[in-house]
């Protein structure tokens, strides 16, 4: 506990800040229906109108409130880009590792597999599949996830194939350790630090990914609000000097750069691989 | 005080450290040394690593790694160059002041040619022309027995040995015609056979140009053999200092007599019994498809309870030896067999009680734990996986190991970070003795540790060895290790093996050519022995 309180202290003001955004959006995500001061999907008032009392940051082009489905996006969009991070993690870390344990032609066969997939832009391959799949939630969990996966396995295999050549790996093996005690017990613990900063960037990332999906029209689909949908509904506004649209693509970059400022800071308390404690 | 080349007055050395998770802490590096070096003498620091002697060594370049507070005087040929601005310091350096590092290998740049790089600072100082720079270099290179000193400057530094670009450095530092080298232990990254060429090189160059030098290394026999005086140091503080014959015949402090007389230890060797634990018939192996064998028609045995010592220089096939052994790498031709069962030449053809008999010990126990189990788990995974040790009882086994190798319950809950060098290499060695083995091999298991830590690790083995009847394969290129624990000796020669037997027989007289060479290489703690060694390596 204590040990947690001086972490806080000697924590920068850069962090605290990030820290403290990306606690408020999160707050703001889960509690989106006790919060919002009305519904998501109910037209409240004039299409565009600009802040007032009534509504804080404005109405839409339907004239929903802009700050309860600013709320509802946060939701959706978090929730998606979360769940799709944690599986490309899954995937990607494990095969990664694996391929780094086997060598051979296994790490050649799936290497050249993700090298096949990367060497198609992921927007437009997302694109393509979409076109055909419906776009459910589950759908872009899924394809998202996969397609994320292929960077986190580049990077896992990197970090796992210095571990690998390591005296206590090459130890455990003379003892005749199996794959599974030398993938999750030997080299995962020490390839974690550089994935737990890769997974917060890899987040950030997917809620740009799925931005961008929602503003081409084949990611969210309405009623439901997100953040890149928000933007597509809004961009005629811009022309008439309308800043709705700009709301919601601001709150895009602020999670960004709240959470890029988290990431770097964990990144920068758990560089040290000799160290066991702190890790 | 006329002649006085150098003079440290009280210097000490500060440093904030940051361990993470935790508040600032001060550290004291060097704590008020002083020291004088008169012109043309050479000053041997000695001392264990974290003893201050690198950081001592360069201060009188006024240079400081990153983060450290010099305070005190260090007088220059007169002057305080502490107190001095870049702009001094700048003309000190590589003028007046010049640095030869441990391993030349890195501190050559590959993109350039050697000449460039040793007569760059002659230049840069406008001392000479690019001409009599070059004139000069040449003249150095032949002074320290390089081949073809016409044209060896043209080469670029991937195209000489080791032991001849740690001489090109020197010739670097000597080109310049400075008042003082610093050498940081040129020859620690040396094989015994050419560091006694090096060193002999170095102390002729001394001796002609008449340069004075502070000499830096951990090893007394080496440093008797080129200073005038020695200065002994010990985490920091000034432990005695005396000229070279003094240090050697008759040491003042414990510290030092302990340094003296480290490798001590008597052991009588026992005579091979007739059924060996270890057979190895005939083997040769290569790395991947190469057809270059690395190990050529290798053949040894081992007996129980013994220790068989395998000596060579760097690059003569040991290490691979025991990929072989362990199974790490197939052989290609030959057999070895293990308790007269031949060995199956990978490691997943092999029973899980052949693994657990057979252990190892490596030469860097910083990377042979990972980093992120505690004592308990690195010592009791054996023990859970080999007898299914679990809880109580296997915290039990571990506490029993620990006493073992002399360290005791508190060391439980630690994390190898939290270790020293010696301290995990013991923890290395429980971790080996969990799996109660029959045979351990060792591979160059004291050669990263300070020489009194290494002792106490010998004497553990040695003590070990008598206790469980364990044999061990030792693998060593330190002859006076070997002198110490061996029952027999092969001695390895680029993938054949030259001499073998028990030791006594291997150690005495009649020599072949390699085992004489490699034998009158190892310094010995005693002055004149450089002189006595190159006569008789001549003659």
């Amino acid at each position: 506990m204590s040990k947690s309180l001086t972490l806080l202290k000697r924590m920068p003001v850069t962090a605290m800040v990030g820290l403290l955004l990306t606690f408020s959006f999160l707050i703001m995500a889960v509690f989106a229906p006790w919060l919002a001061p009305y519904s998501m999907s109910e037209s409240v008032g004039d299409m565009w109108m600009g802040p007032s009392a009534e509504f804080w940051l404005g109405t839409d082009n339907l004239g929903r409130d802009l700050l309860s489905r600013l709320m509802y996006g946060a939701r959706t969009t978090m929730t998606i880009a979360a769940l799709a991070t944690a599986l490309a993690f899954s995937i990607g870390s494990v095969l990664g590792i694996l391929a780094a344990v086997y060598g051979g032609w296994v790490d050649q066969a799936i290497s050249r597999g993700v090298d096949i997939v990367m060497s198609i832009p992921t927007l437009i391959f997302a694109l393509v599949i979409l076109s055909v799949m419906p776009s459910t939630m589950l759908m872009l969990i899924l394809i998202m996830g996969i397609l994320d996966s292929t960077r986190v396995f580049r990077i896992s295999r990197a970090v796992a194939v210095n571990i690998n050549v390591m005296d206590f790996v090459e130890a455990a093996r003379l003892r005749g350790e199996g794959k599974r005690w030398i993938v999750f017990r030997e080299i995962l613990p020490n390839a974690l630090t550089p994935l737990v900063a890769e997974l917060g960037l890899r987040f950030i990332f997917a809620v740009l990914f799925l931005s961008s999906l929602s503003f081409l029209g084949l990611g969210v689909q309405p009623p439901e609000a997100d953040w890149g949908s928000m933007v597509r509904e809004n961009r005629q506004g811009i022309v008439f000097g309308v800043p709705a649209a700009l709301i919601p693509a601001a709150a895009i970059a602020l999670l960004a750069i709240s959470v890029n400022l988290v990431a770097d800071w964990i990144l920068r308390q758990t560089t040290d691989l000799k160290g066991g404690r702190s890790g | 005080m006329a002649d006085t080349l150098l003079d440290i007055r009280n210097l000490t050395i500060e440093a904030t450290a940051y361990p993470p998770g935790e508040a600032p802490q001060e550290i004291t590096i060097v704590n008020g040394v002083s020291l004088t070096l008169e012109r043309g003498k050479v000053l041997g620091l000695i001392g264990e690593s974290g003893a201050g002697k690198s950081t001592i060594g360069l201060s009188p370049a006024g240079y400081g790694r990153g983060g450290i507070r010099l305070s005190g005087e260090v007088w220059v040929n007169g002057r305080d160059i502490l107190q001095g601005s870049p702009k001094a310091l700048r003309q000190l350096r590589g003028k007046e002041v010049c640095y030869v590092a441990q391993s030349a290998a890195a501190a050559f740049n590959p993109a350039h040619t050697l000449m460039e790089q040793v007569i760059e600072t002659t230049l840069l100082h406008g001392l000479a022309t690019r001409k009599e720079a070059e004139a000069r270099a040449v003249e150095l290179f032949k002074q320290l027995g390089l081949p073809d000193p016409e044209n060896f400057g043209s080469r670029y530094p991937h195209q000489v040995s080791g032991g001849q670009l740690q001489r090109a450095m020197t010739a670097m530092a000597l080109c310049p015609e400075p008042d003082l080298i610093i050498f940081d232990e040129p020859t620690t990254a040396l094989d015994v056979t050419t560091q006694i060429d090096v060193l002999a090189a170095i102390k002729h160059a001394i001796k002609t140009t008449g340069v004075g030098a502070l000499y830096i290394t951990h090893d007394l026999a080496v440093v008797a053999q080129v200073a005038d005086d020695i200065l002994v140091l010990r985490q920091g503080d000034k432990v005695e200092m005396g000229s070279a014959a003094q240090i050697i015949e008759s040491p003042q402090e414990p510290y030092t007599q302990a340094l003296v007389s480290v490798r001590s230890i008597d052991h009588t060797p026992k005579a091979p019994t007739d059924t060996p634990i270890l057979s190895v018939e005939n083997v040769s192996a290569a790395y991947s498809n190469s057809g270059n064998n690395v190990l050529d028609g290798i053949s040894m045995d081992l007996s129980a309870g013994q220790t068989l010592a395998i000596v060579g220089e760097s690059g003569s096939g040991k290490s691979t030896l025991a990929r072989v052994i362990t199974g790490l790498l197939p052989p290609n031709k030959g057999q070895v067999s293990f308790q007269s069962q031949p060995l199956p030449g990978t490691l997943g053809a092999r029973n899980k009680e052949t693994l657990r008999e057979l252990q190892m010990i490596y030469q860097m126990a910083d990377v042979a734990m990972n980093p992120r189990h505690t004592v308990e788990t690195i010592i009791g995974r054996p023990l859970t996986f080999y007898f299914g040790l679990k809880g109580k009882a296997r915290r039990a086994r571990v506490i029993e190991l620990l006493d073992e190798i002399e360290l005791g319950e508190g060391f439980i809950d630690r994390y190898p970070a939290e270790l020293s060098g010696g301290q995990k290499q013991r923890v290395c060695i429980a971790r080996a003795l969990a799996a109660k083995p029959k045979l351990i091999i060792c591979d160059e298991v004291t050669s990263a540790l300070d020489p009194l830590v290494a002792d106490g690790i010998l004497k553990l083995l040695l003590r070990l060895q008598a206790q469980e009847n364990v044999a061990y394969l030792f693998i060593t290129h330190d002859l006076a290790t070997v002198k110490a624990i061996a029952d027999s000796i092969a001695v390895m020669h680029r993938g054949k093996v030259v001499r073998y037997g028990e030791r006594d027989n291997v150690l005495s007289p009649p020599f072949d050519d390699y085992t004489q060479k490699l034998l009158a290489s190892v310094p010995q703690m005693k002055l004149g022995w450089l002189e006595e060694a190159l006569t008789t390596h001549t003659a």
